[in-house]
């Protein structure tokens, strides 16, 4: 074939690839079938350029083409949704960008809001922002992305009513001061009100398994810009009070009193308006993060059930070990979650996906001595709040991690796709969300507030 | 002939399993071979096999590999899954239904109108 043929099919594939619903992977596919029909044309006794002309004529308008790759990769409607659509994406991601700086500073106002009013923080120890703290960003977060996704009234209404029932619960239940449920309300809190984040992001449509599965992408990059933020926040803000101590005047408490609420409030929206503008920089970042530390995880748990095992006390069943248990086991879970969501879906099965079964395999196995030593516990003392709440994430973290488990099993071994560990990992996700509002919202009831 | 959009967006699964079911193949191989099963009657604007192979890798009905055969260009394979086997099954025996009251249909009318012109 001619270097001006070549030119042309180069050409049309930049044009195909300014369309974001098709990424670089399908504009090869769709170059190797133009390749494919240009040869058969020329065959058959046409010119190059007739060739050409008639086959992108045969693959249909790219417009409709791009829509539907859309339909079916809304992974990538993001890039339509956030940047708009064909030419006018600079004055779109312009326009985004100051609606995500007011929201950023609305939620910079808002964390300082409650004494501004005049609410004494300091007289109601420090629970009041314990409680409070997710009630108070997470919904500017929630708000900024129910208008990127433009969400409809009854959306809208849904968002309101879960935070009101929140802030409800948390602040008009009359729990004992210091006691276990107010507790493990102000720790539930902000995963059952990270449901209602994960309803704005997927713009209402909650039932759909691959908006689900968004949301936990969503989730995990957006906590790895958090936590980028975090530290080049860090740095600044020790700087910035080293270099005025250096000339004799403590900023200090000023930094450390407003500048650092209001920077980490507001970073909460920066990193989710990060996570969709820059979404190309993190998708080369995320596999690489999941590579690194689930070998790191999985050889971890493997040594800890080892020793668990072995080392004769079994488990002390210690309320801070229980615990540590617990945050392990939500870790794993979470991590496995982020590395299936993350995984580049025409990659071969490979040794990563084996390791991913061993830290799975141990992770149930921990899972289950954590269980015992609770059930020993529980029989020996009766249920208080701690110990029924850590005993309802066990089982349905061994629920999910064990079916989790056996379709990575069946992926291992080739006999099945990568769908139905997808579909149980995004049918898991409203439990979570379903378990934390049980525990912020029954379970004082159920313990009178103890 | 022209073949009405419904019906070709219809068909289109189960052709496409029943193809990889034959043997592993590539985007424009299998229109061919649509082409070539329908006897060119059946078209379809090629580019939109493409989201319809992926949706069938979603669903878990095929699996997708970039191939380099020893000649030719890089190219991405299909492969059907013992649950695209499962569906197409299925389908078939849906398919299968549907012809058959039509098929009725078909004689049933051959029954009253050929009387009634006679």
């Amino acid at each position: 074939m001619g270097h001006d043929l070549d030119a042309q099919i180069a050409e049309w594939a930049s044009f195909v690839s300014s369309h974001r619903p098709i990424d670089g992977g399908d504009v090869d596919e769709l170059e190797a079938h133009l390749r494919d029909q240009i040869g058969e044309l020329v065959d058959a006794g046409l010119t190059p350029d007739e060739a050409f002309l008639v086959a992108v004529k045969r693959m249909g308008s790219i417009n409709a083409l791009s829509r539907e790759f859309a339909r079916e990769h809304s992974d990538r409607l993001w890039r339509q949704l956030v940047l708009g659509g064909g030419g006018s994406e600079t004055e779109a991601a312009t326009a985004g960008f100051w609606v995500m700086a007011a929201f950023a500073v609305v939620a910079a106002v808002v964390v300082r809001l409650p004494e501004a009013f005049g609410l004494d923080v300091v007289a109601d120890g420090e629970s009041f922002y314990a409680r409070n703290l997710s009630l108070l960003v997470f919904p500017v977060l929630a708000g900024y992305l129910a208008w990127v996704r433009r969400l409809g009234r009854f959306g809208l209404g849904v968002l309101a009513a879960w935070f009101a029932l929140g802030a409800v619960v948390v602040n008009l239940y009359p729990f004992e001061p210091g006691g276990s449920t107010e507790i493990l309300a102000a720790i539930h809190l902000p995963v059952a009100l990270w449901g209602a984040v994960g309803f704005a992001y997927v713009g209402g449509e909650w039932r759909s398994h691959t908006g689900r599965m968004d949301f936990v992408r969503f989730t995990g990059e957006w906590f790895i810009y958090y936590v980028l933020i975090a530290l080049g926040g860090g740095v600044l803000v020790g700087l910035t009070i080293g270099v005025f101590g250096s000339v004799g005047v403590d900023v200090s408490e000023f930094v450390g009193g407003w500048v650092v609420p209001w920077g980490a409030a507001g970073a909460l929206i920066v990193a989710a308006w990060l996570v969709e503008a820059k979404q190309g920089v993190i998708e080369s970042m995320a596999p690489v993060l999941t590579s690194v530390f689930t070998p790191l995880f999985a050889l971890m748990l493997v040594v800890s059930v080892v020793v668990a095992a072995f080392s004769g006390s079994g488990v002390d069943a210690d309320r801070e070990v229980l615990i540590i248990f617990d945050v392990l086991l939500v870790v794993v879970t979470g991590l496995l979650l982020y590395a299936i969501s993350a995984r580049d879906r025409d990659a071969r099965r490979g040794p990563l996906d084996v390791i991913r079964l061993v830290l799975v395999a141990a992770a149930i196995a921990l899972d289950l001595i954590g269980l015992g030593a609770m059930i020993v516990r529980i029989s020996e003392f009766g249920f208080s709040p701690n110990k029924t709440a850590a005993l309802g994430l066990n089982l349905i973290l061994l629920v999910t991690l064990t079916w989790s488990g056996l379709r990575l099993l069946g992926f291992v071994r080739g006999r099945e796709s990568l769908g139905p560990l997808e579909r149980w990992q995004t049918v898991s996700l409203p439990v979570y969300a379903a378990w934390a509002a049980t525990v912020v919202v029954g379970f004082p009831l159920v313990f009178s507030f103890t | 002939m022209h073949i009405g959009k419904d019906l070709v967006a219809a068909s289109a699964t189960p052709l496409v399993l029943a193809i990889l079911a034959e043997e592993d193949s590539y985007g424009y191989a299998i229109l061919k071979r649509v082409s070539e099963l329908s006897d060119a009657r059946l078209e379809w604007t090629d580019g939109m096999l493409y989201p319809l192979l992926h949706r069938l890798e979603r669903l878990g009905y095929v699996e997708a590999a970039w191939r380099v055969p020893a000649q030719g260009r890089k190219r991405k394979y299909y492969r059907i899954t013992a649950e695209g086997r499962a569906t197409l099954e299925e389908q078939r025996h849906q398919w299968a239904v549907v012809s058959e009251a039509l098929h009725g249909a078909w004689e049933g009318m051959r029954a009253t109108v050929v009387p009634a012109g006679a």
